[in-house]
């Protein structure tokens, strides 16, 4: 595993949300599957859409368009689940998440990407690892863990809120 | 050769933890029982191991070390030292130091050498040879002492003394006593040589014997016996079955079987020839070659060696437990959980087929799959007294902190509980008997002046009540502090002033986070420190945690668990396009209500029989689009003793569920113990009923002071 790691150092998954082109570590991504029926878990955030059974486990699914506040993700043909693996507490997590289309694995040395400007950016610089360049065109890589360590912690809050609410002096 | 060594290494350092396990535990029985030598013994044994396999895997600190304190356990076990207290505190402390000296990596040497001087300074006050050096090997006498797998072997021996060996002082009698302290032994004795009364000489020995015996010994063993007897008796030892055979059988194969296993008559067939054939003890009389005392011999014989060997048999099936990696089985398990899961979609595939073949194989197949279910599930299932062991320290060490008296009562260790949840459930246990002795046992004066014995007791029980494992600690101390416990909660704006509530509800405010962190309730009940770590580690478990208390009687906290945290028996409910689990033993009963046309969302309640029963919809709950049917079929829980109706679409059926983790992203939604997938592969999310309806049931408590 650590081996395939570091001879795919440079290959990056590149996907579509909305017109913005984004782009994952290759080392990340487990696979790739098409949109499948996402069973919703109420009560919890929107942005995370569900469980999805892949060949018996249950793999939370992540709306990243909503969670990047860029509307929900419609189904079309060319929705996908990009099945990725994180690190959530110290401990590697599956996790999938939405893409309006998948593109290609695509290949940039180091000293193509460059770092996230301050602003202008169309999501949160937090999450963006660098912006690279396909033409003319730029890639958003996101730093996967960030996005989703940020998930959970909206997760607790929103749990937690009530019972932090009533101790507020705790 | 190194791994193996390796292996080697790892299962000794495996199997000593266990030994000093018991070797703890027996420590704290002996405190109780001093006398006990049946104990005394046991100790004697786990020691004795402790050092013998150490010093075989290279352990050689730990064999001398051990080598000592078994010195002194001996001249306890000979009488000549007492059980006292301090012996008891040196050995337990011993029993510490052979722990570290298990888990050390050489990197605290110094300071280990030093404790185990001291610890060894202290049982030399205990006088005796403990003071000669500790480096004498110990290799020679475990090797011999751990042997019981040395091969048991089974002889025939025959004596016929000469007629004149008593004359010569040799008593048969002593050397037949002899040959039986080697083993288990059959003697048969032959007097047809000896004449009638009128002839008899009083001082020939005319009586021989046959001598069967099992024994480790060898041949030589039983030939020495007589060595001092040699020249005034016939002597012959043979080997009827020399511990290789797989089974007693093979010494004793007769033709009939040989010609059945080789297919050549059949069972039937012998049976026949066997009933219309004389016996061969029978013939042979009649022939007149043997006497009727010979045979009864031949066939006393024959039934010894056969009860030897079933005995044999009965042992090697005894001993036949293996040990097995922790990983491998929850590996196996994790099959199982797939090949539930693969069942419940043939069945659902069968159903829509109905081909009568395939639905009788389908139901033969989910037969199979339960009961592969059942014991894979029993494998992992382990007693709960090894846990208990360890209390008994904790309790002995902060008893004596205290300055407090305490006796530990355990009940129900034979109680089995999957391993996980044993693992588990040992931090939150520590907890709630750290709990009962900081705070819940008051101090020997207090007791005295309330008139309560000085020694507090604390009951630790586990017992099996229906799909569930009931486990309980009880102590006989102060009990709550209801009001302080109000006040609190009232200053902390939990709970409103003057607000009606019955004990148990106050007792369970203990349970919120961070409640009684303050020094205030520290002083006046000091409970409920960090008693929403153990409920949250309990509920983790699926289980749940319950109070009691009478003031001035005593505290008891109820933890109630389920068997197993893999698989559960669940009713599948439908509502909307969502399917939801319910836990079966949460369930009381199903049945109907035709919705009333103005009682649009609202949660009702329900008559049942005449009783009020709060009703929840779960569409509503859970925000579920579109219309409620107009007959709502309603399932009836029971949560706490409270029943409670959940409205759904349609009850689907009954279906062993496989539970799978929703994973950390959804660790904290209470209301959803995890997903199982449907026959149809899609998800179905398993409902933590408790959680639901307590967060109904806030939300209830929320709504008046929001209006």
């Amino acid at each position: 595993m650590a081996e395939a790691a570091s001879s795919n150092d440079n290959q990056y998954l590149t996907f579509t949300l909305e017109r913005e082109l984004f782009a994952l570590d290759i080392g990340s991504v487990r696979e790739v599957l098409e949109l499948v029926n996402i069973t919703r878990v109420p009560r919890t955030p929107e942005y995370i859409r569900g469980v999805i059974n892949l060949r018996g486990r249950a793999v939370p699914v992540v709306d990243l368009k909503l969670k990047f506040g860029m509307g929900a993700t419609e189904r079309t043909v060319n929705t996908c689940i990009i099945i990725v693996e994180v690190a959530l507490d110290g401990e590697s997590t599956v996790l999938g998440a939405l893409a309006d289309s998948v593109q290609e694995v695509y290949e940039m040395e180091t000293g193509q990407i460059e770092p996230a400007p301050r602003m202008g950016t169309p999501i949160r610089g937090e999450f963006i690892r660098g912006i690279g360049k396909s033409g003319e065109k730029f890639i958003i890589i996101l730093d996967i863990n960030k996005v989703f360590t940020s998930l959970e912690l909206a997760g607790l809050t929103q749990s937690l809120g009530e019972v932090a609410a009533e101790n507020g002096e705790a | 050769m190194n791994t193996q060594e390796d292996a080697h290494r790892a299962a000794y350092l495996e199997e000593a933890r266990e030994l000093l396990a018991d070797l703890e535990a027996s420590l704290l029985e002996l405190e109780r029982t001093p006398d006990d030598a049946d104990l005394l013994h046991k100790i004697f044994r786990a020691l004795h191991t402790i050092k013998g396999s150490g010093s075989m895997f290279g352990f050689d600190d730990i064999a001398a070390f051990t080598h000592d304190v078994e010195s002194v356990f001996d001249r306890v076990r000979n009488g000549l030292l007492a059980v006292n207290g301090r012996l008891l505190d040196l050995s337990l402390r011993a029993c510490d130091h052979i722990k570290s000296l298990l888990s050390s990596e050489d990197e605290d040497a110094a300071t280990l050498d030093a404790d185990g001087r001291e610890i060894l300074e202290g049982f030399r006050a205990f006088g005796g040879e403990t003071a000669k050096p500790a480096t004498e090997a110990p290799q020679a006498e475990p090797a011999a002492q751990a042997s019981p797998a040395a091969v048991m072997r089974i002889f025939r021996l025959r004596f016929q003394p000469h007629a004149g060996m008593l004359a010569s002082g040799n008593n048969p009698l002593h050397l037949l006593e002899d040959v039986a302290a080697l083993g288990d032994c059959r003697l048969y004795v032959h007097v047809e040589n000896i004449p009638p009364l009128d002839g008899l000489d009083p001082e020939a020995c005319l009586a021989w014997w046959d001598c069967v015996i099992r024994t480790t010994s060898d041949a030589a063993a039983l030939t020495d016996v007589f060595v001092f007897a040699e020249d005034d008796c016939e002597l012959s030892v043979e080997v009827l079955d020399d511990g290789c055979a797989v089974n007693g059988e093979q010494v004793h194969c007769r033709l009939g079987d040989i010609l059945v296993a080789r297919g050549d008559i059949t069972p039937e067939d012998l049976a026949e020839a066997l009933s219309s054939q004389r016996r061969l003890g029978d013939i042979l009389k009649d022939k007149g070659v043997v006497s009727n005392g010979q045979v009864a011999s031949a066939l006393s014989e024959q039934a010894a060696v056969r009860e030897l060997a079933v005995k044999h048999h009965e042992r090697a099936e005894k001993t036949s437990s293996i040990r097995v990696a922790a990983d491998k089985l929850d590996a196996l398990v994790d099959l199982v959980g797939e090949l539930v899961i693969v069942q419940a979609q043939i069945r659902q595939a069968v159903e829509e087929r109905g081909d009568p073949l395939l639905r009788s194989l389908a139901e033969h197949l989910e037969r199979l799959g339960d009961s592969l279910r059942d014991s894979t599930l029993s494998i992992r299932m382990l007693p709960i007294g090894a846990t208990f062991g360890k209390f008994r320290r904790l309790v002995r060490d902060l008893t004596a902190e205290l300055g407090k008296e305490i006796e530990l009562v355990t009940t129900g260790e034979e109680t089995e509980l999957d391993k996980t949840v044993i693992e588990r459930l040992g931090d939150p246990l520590v907890h709630l008997l750290r709990n009962s002795i900081d705070h819940g046992i008051e101090s020997p004066e207090a007791r005295a002046a309330a008139g309560k014995p000085a020694t507090g007791v604390i009951r630790l029980g586990a017992a099996h009540a229906g799909g569930e494992v009931v486990i309980t600690v009880a102590d006989d101390g102060a009990g709550l502090d209801a009001a302080a416990i109000r006040t609190r909660a009232e200053e902390r704006g939990l709970v409103p002033p003057g607000l009606e509530m019955t004990p148990k509800e106050l007792y369970n405010l203990i349970f919120l986070p961070g409640f009684s962190t303050a020094k205030a309730v520290t002083s006046i009940s000091g409970r409920g420190v960090g008693m929403d770590v153990v409920k949250r580690a309990i509920e983790t478990l699926r289980g749940v945690v319950e109070i009691d208390s009478e003031p001035g009687r005593g505290t008891t906290i109820t933890v109630r668990l389920p068997l197993t945290l893999a698989i559960i028996d669940g009713l599948q409910v439908q509502v909307g396009a969502q399917y939801y689990v319910l836990p079966l033993a949460s369930v009381g009963e199903c049945l109907e209500m035709a919705r009333e046309p103005g009682n649009g969302g609202e949660a009702g309640m329900l008559n049942m029989r005449g009783e009020v029963v709060p009703c929840l919809r779960l569409r509503d709950l859970f925000a579920i689009d579109g219309a409620p049917p107009d007959i709502e079929p309603i399932v009836v829980v029971a949560v706490d003793g409270i029943r409670v109706g959940l409205a759904v679409d349609r009850v689907i059926g009954e279906h062993q569920t496989v539970i799978k983790s929703l994973g950390p992203l959804y660790r904290d939604i209470g209301e959803f113990s995890g997903a199982t997938i449907r026959g149809d592969g899609r998800l179905a999310l398993i409902l933590d009923v408790a959680a639901l309806v307590r967060r109904a049931e806030s939300s209830e408590i929320r709504r008046p002071a929001t209006v």
